[in-house]
């Protein structure tokens, strides 16, 4: 693992700079259950950031706070340094912050057009404005380099499983978004459309945008991420830049909470000195 | 340090935070009373909150048969709703959604719906009827109505195959077959006002007459339900004590007592109300009348068929979540074709009632086969079965088809004029669309199958 | 953006393309109901597309097809039993009689485009007809039961109330659908003997006669010859016009659009049968005297046509149904409001069914407690007509022209079927069966049932 990833660009600048979006001291519980527990994270413009957990460490949750899709009982979210409140999905929408669910969420009865602007319809004189609609989808597609798709009028229903992760991707960044939750993209696909959104991403995180992606697959993770951070029930663990981690390590995090670790990695997380001191044998 | 050194600790002093599962925790169902419970006082405590939560169950059902039965005793005519000949009336009336009901329930449970089980229902009691006939075919009544029977669990097939293996939404193919059978019953019948009748002189003939409108011997009839009850406390009483012993989940012993106090005092009621003459002055009826052991052996047969067979466990497991079943190896195409199929014979059954009940007289306007199919899925909504699958049991149809026939004889009971037929259509909608508004409000907590899904 | 070989948009990526066939995991979704891409989307040329559209045929997705065939089957059939059947007085007749079950399928494509079902469409046209009637009466009538003295109401008066009324149950329904979320069959099944009774209540056991002559006349009533020339050439021009214009300025933008030998053919098509309606309308068809023209109540349809086809496909509105009933929950999280939009699907499914009423009670002119009665087989009729015409009964997909076509066949086949003098029993047969047929096609044209479905 070295410092710099495959494109030989080494971390953005931006990383000592504030990043983006920054979450501090979120909690959130469920009845009796908390899911998140004094949770720190930042997601810097220009760069992907892996969010990784075992099943039910809370990631999901976490993705839903930033959402709006469910609102923290304690902590602060801070976008672009300002702190700010979001109560509902579209206040998010408004900042600029663009979640892709696992579900996709496509209809596939429509095309790829129909799907890219629903909800926010372009029309003219109260009827849709097809042909606007259908230029910037167009546009935006080939911004993104998706080629593969033979017709932008195609039914989303028949389109292989990365291309609709590529039209859930592309409806979400085509509205002047500036963040891009992505939850488990690659999780259904096989080896070539994996390749295909993981380009996707790259090129996100190329435009400027702070990516953050969920992921099971370290595999995908540590071809893509910048940065990671490791949820373990429902603490942050771990979090600093993808080169100080080994998969080891990731993988120790993700199942214990913590790591014998690397001599020069450095955390962020507030918990971790305090237990390492203990846990040391 | 390293994984195999010290505990897997969760990471700080304080309270773990345990897994989240975001669908349990946004509709965590309480475990039934029955299972937790050691004692009869934790055992209502547990049931409370079940019903607090959403999951009532059998309740709204009760609740409505006795605001029902005070409500009509009240405002009918000389308070004549609940006289012992009133009630075996209804009985007999109600006998007809019962079965109806309890065939409808098979197709409930899967989360399908049967359409034509009305119009089934008048065809299995068209063929029975015609076959007894004198002088031809002069079928002998038993084999009269296995004929029927099979005939209707033949068409039963056919539906459920399309269903199950074409892949046809059932509500097409049932209705479609509600259309077809409605049109064939004219055509077997010979023409739109003809009618087959049954004379109650002739033994042979005697035997489906009696179905409905014939009484057991008073003595016999206490002797028999004397024999059933402590049958049927016996198998209940041994049964949780042999679970108990063997250390089982079983529920307290105080309340298999008070569980077979109950079915001995129903059973007493009955009788009473049964044993009354209520023939008035000019005839003796009196006596267990023969409907209520047939509903009662069918419900006997549904209730074992659907809790205790490996059939039944499919039928709910499909009706639950068809993709785990699949994989678990159940065969969904033919689990779901028995349904229908057993669902139509007792459909076909049900019909048979119908003409008894009318005396033995069957014509093309009998019963109306689109009225049948909404009295008996209301009456199982009512009665608790759920409309996406998953949910319901048999004595569901009983309760809720014993409801809804309260409620229609009560009405006709009341001299309304020129409301009255036009009554006769607004009220089952209005039972039913008030059963299913019951169902969807007050049982959120229980929400099985496609239900819970629903967007 | 012109059209280049280099625009990467239209040249496939080849390599990639077959790799992703092999290798597709695609989830349960796109993999229950894969479609071709619809042929019109990359055929360059006339023989290009009918290649496509052929393979697309056989792969299973037939779209209107089947109804077409439908309706030369159907039509060629009872032609040959019957050779008075496609005469200019018989023909006139069908298109009558059609024109409810038309009506009412385009009202039922309101809620079969959300994946719901509305039962009550035949009672909502038979409750708006008794009431249409009942309305009119003169002062001094003694017949309805909520009306004793006879209201009197202007014609045009007692529509607007009439089209009202019908708006307001498919508002009650819709909420208990919509934010209820109470199954539409119950609801619609529910209501559908509700209204059973109330028309029954309002008929007040009196049959009802239509007595006035600017609502019989809905019916009855014609244009002139001359006029019905001048009507078709201002439809043909006006829709010509639009397609060609749109077509031809999409395929200069370089959009995806059909090519210009299709537009052409569609054209012709609307041509050649505008011109055949009209030449049988203009044909004599009375037993007296003269009945020559278009009917009025052709371009009354073609108006709901026309309104409901623009609402459906050209608005935000039209496009959340679609979205609804392709998956509600990409709707939902796109900010749609599943609530609103299914609501109002039941309030213009019961508004159109109104405007069947008042068809069906100019139609009917006398209104019994039968008719009423008979107002119940509409439904079935009209769900069968929709199925027939293309629509899916699983949601997402539909035209509201596949509730014309559909009526054509259903109002054939009931055409056919009373010409040969066949019992109503073998009547009911029929459409039973034709039901089953269209269910069975919508089924097989989705590869095997709802996407998703075990």
């Amino acid at each position: 693992m070295s410092e710099e990833n495959e494109h030989g660009v080494g971390p953005h600048p931006s990383t000592t700079a504030e990043p983006l979006l920054k979450l501090r001291g979120i909690d959130k519980h469920f009845g009796a259950v908390q899911a998140l527990y004094q949770v720190d994270l930042d997601l810097p413009a220009g760069q992907v950031t892996g969010l990784c957990g075992d099943n039910g460490a809370g990631k999901s949750v976490l993705t839903r706070c930033i959402a709006g899709v469910h609102q923290p009982d304690r902590g602060q979210i801070y976008f672009e340094g300002r702190p700010v409140h979001i109560r509902q999905a579209r206040d998010a929408a408004a900042l600029g912050i663009e979640t892709v669910y696992q579900d996709l969420a496509l209809a596939d009865n429509l095309d790829i057009v129909q799907n890219m602007f629903l909800g926010r319809e372009r029309t003219r004189h109260e009827l849709l404005d097809e042909d606007s609609m259908e230029r910037s989808a167009g546009e935006t597609l080939a911004g993104l380099r998706v080629t593969s798709v033979r017709s932008i009028r195609q039914p989303v229903g028949s389109l292989s499983g990365g291309q609709r992760q590529s039209v859930a991707v592309a409806k979400a960044v085509m509205w002047n978004s500036k963040v891009v939750l992505l939850d488990e993209p690659t999780a259904a696909l096989g080896v070539v459309q994996t390749r295909m959104v993981l380009d996707l991403v790259r090129r996100l995180r190329d435009h400027g945008l702070a990516v953050m992606v969920i992921s099971h697959n370290l595999n995908d993770v540590f071809e893509v991420a910048d940065r990671l951070a490791i949820l373990h029930l429902g603490r942050m663990v771990a979090e600093a830049p993808a080169a100080s981690f080994d998969r080891q390590s990731v993988v120790e995090f993700m199942t214990t909470g913590v790591s014998g670790g690397r001599p020069d990695a450095s955390y962020t997380s507030l918990e971790q000195p305090a237990e390492a001191a203990e846990t040391e044998a | 340090m390293t994984l195999t050194q010290g505990k897997l600790e969760p990471g700080t002093s304080g309270e773990p935070a345990p897994d989240v599962d975001l669908t349990a925790a946004a509709g965590v169902v309480e475990v039934p009373p029955e299972i937790l419970a050691q004692s009869l006082g934790e055992y209502f405590r547990g049931w409370w909150q079940k019903l607090k939560s959403g999951d009532s169950g059998m309740l709204p059902v009760l609740v409505a048969m006795v605001i029902v039965a005070v409500v009509f005793e009240l405002i009918t005519p000389e308070n004549a709703f609940l006289r012992p000949g009133n009630l075996v009336y209804i009985f007999g009336l109600s006998s007809v959604y019962m079965v109806l009901s309890m065939g409808e329930i098979v197709v409930l449970l899967l989360g399908e719906l049967d359409l034509s089980i009305g119009a089934v229902a008048l065809m299995g009691g068209v063929i029975a009827y015609k076959l007894v006939q004198q002088p031809s075919p002069n079928f002998p009544w038993w084999a009269a109505i296995a004929v029927s029977l099979l005939c209707c669990g033949l068409i039963g097939a056919i539906q459920g195959t399309l269903v199950a293996r074409v892949k046809i939404p059932a509500f097409v193919v049932t209705l479609g077959g509600f259309l077809f059978f409605t049109g064939m019953i004219v055509i077997i019948l010979g023409g739109a006002d003809t009618s087959l009748g049954l004379d109650p002189t002739v033994p042979n003939q005697a035997v489906l007459y009696n179905l409905v409108q014939g009484n057991l011997d008073v003595v016999v009839s206490w002797v028999g339900a004397g024999v059933v009850v402590v049958v049927l406390g016996a198998m209940t009483w041994l049964g949780a004590a042999a679970r108990r012993r063997s250390g089982l989940v079983a529920p307290p012993a105080s309340l298999a007592a008070i569980r077979i106090g109950l079915m001995a005092a129903a059973a007493v009621a009955v009788l009473a109300i049964c044993t009354v003459n209520r023939g008035g002055v000019f005839a003796t009826i009196e006596g267990l009348p023969w409907v209520i052991p047939v509903v009662l052996g069918i419900l006997g047969f549904w209730t074992v068929l659907l809790q205790r067979t490996r059939f039944g466990r499919y039928v709910y497991a499909i009706g639950g979540n068809p993709e785990a079943a699949r994989r678990a190896g159940v065969n969904l195409a033919g689990i779901r074709t028995w349904c229908f199929v057993l669902s139509a014979a007792t459909a076909g059954f049900a019909g048979i009632l119908l003409g008894s009940f009318y005396y033995g007289q069957y014509s093309s306007n009998v019963g109306d086969p689109g009225q049948l199919v909404l009295y008996s899925v209301a009456a199982a909504v009512i009665g608790g079965t759920s409309l996406f699958g998953g949910r319901g049991k048999p004595i569901h149809g009983v309760l809720g088809g014993l409801l809804i026939g309260g409620i229609a004889y009560g009405v006709s009971l009341m001299n309304l004029g020129t409301l009255s037929i036009p009554l006769e259509y607004i009220l089952p909608g209005a039972v039913l669309l008030l059963a299913v508004f019951v169902d969807v409000t007050s049982r959120r907590g229980a929400r099985t199958g496609k239900d819970a899904a629903r967007v | 953006m012109a059209r280049t070989d280099s625009d990467p948009l239209t040249v496939p990526v080849a390599a990639n393309s077959s790799s992703d066939l092999a290798e597709a995991n695609v989830d349960l979704t796109a993999a229950a109901g894969v479609e071709e891409v619809p042929p019109e989307l990359v055929a360059q040329s006339m023989g290009e597309y009918v290649r496509a559209y052929w393979r697309r045929v056989r792969g299973g997705d037939s779209g209107v097809l089947p109804v077409v065939v439908g309706i030369i089957l159907v039509y060629v059939a009872f032609q040959i039993a019957d050779s008075k059947f496609l005469g200019a007085q018989n023909v006139v007749n069908l298109l009558e009689q059609s024109s409810i079950y038309m009506l009412l399928a385009m009202a039922e494509i309101f809620a079969l485009l959300l994946g719901e079902i509305d039962l009550s469409t035949g009672l909502v046209m038979g409750l708006a007809a008794v009431t249409l009637a009942e309305l009119v009466q003169p002062a001094g009538a003694a017949n309805c039961a909520l009306c004793p003295h006879g209201l009197a109401f202007p014609w045009w008066v007692a529509i607007i109330v009439t089209l009202l009324i019908c708006m307001g149950i498919g508002a009650i329904q819709g909420t208990l659908v919509a934010r209820f979320r109470m199954p539409s069959f119950i609801v619609t099944l529910g209501g559908l003997l509700i209204l059973e009774g109330v028309s029954l209540i309002v008929l007040n056991g009196n049959p009802v006669r239509l007595g006035n002559l600017q609502l019989y006349d809905i019916f009855w009533g014609h244009f002139s010859t001359l006029v019905s020339w001048i009507l078709l050439a201002v439809l043909v021009v006006a829709t010509g016009a639009t397609w060609w214009f749109r077509d031809a300025g999409r395929r200069r933008r370089g959009l995806v659009a059909p090519p210009a030998s299709f537009t052409a053919v569609k054209i012709a098509a609307v041509i050649v049968a505008g011109v055949v309606v009209v030449l049988l309308c203009n044909e004599n068809r009375a037993h007296f005297g003269v009945i020559e023209g278009v009917p009025y109540l052709i371009p009354i349809v073609f108006a709901v046509l026309f309104a409901w086809t623009v609402l459906l496909q050209r608005t935000r509105f039209g496009r959340y149904v679609y979205a609804i009933g392709g998956n509600p929950e990409a709707a939902r999280r796109a900010g749609v409001s599943l609530a609103s939009v299914r609501t109002w699907c039941f309030v213009l499914a019961a508004l159109t069914a109104g405007i069947a009423g008042i068809l069906f009670a100019s139609w009917q002119v006398f209104l019994t407690t039968n008719i009423i009665k008979s107002a119940n087989s509409y439904v079935l009729l009209a769900v069968a007509a929709a199925v027939i015409g293309g629509t899916s009964l699983f949601g997402g997909r539909g035209k509201t022209i596949h509730g014309v076509l559909g009526g054509i066949v259903i109002g054939g086949i009931y055409n056919g079927l009373y010409l040969l003098g066949v019992q109503s029993e073998w009547v009911d047969v029929g459409i039973a069966l034709v039901l089953l047929a269209a269910g069975t096609i919508d089924v097989l044209s989705r590869g095997g049932g709802r996407p998703g479905t075990t």
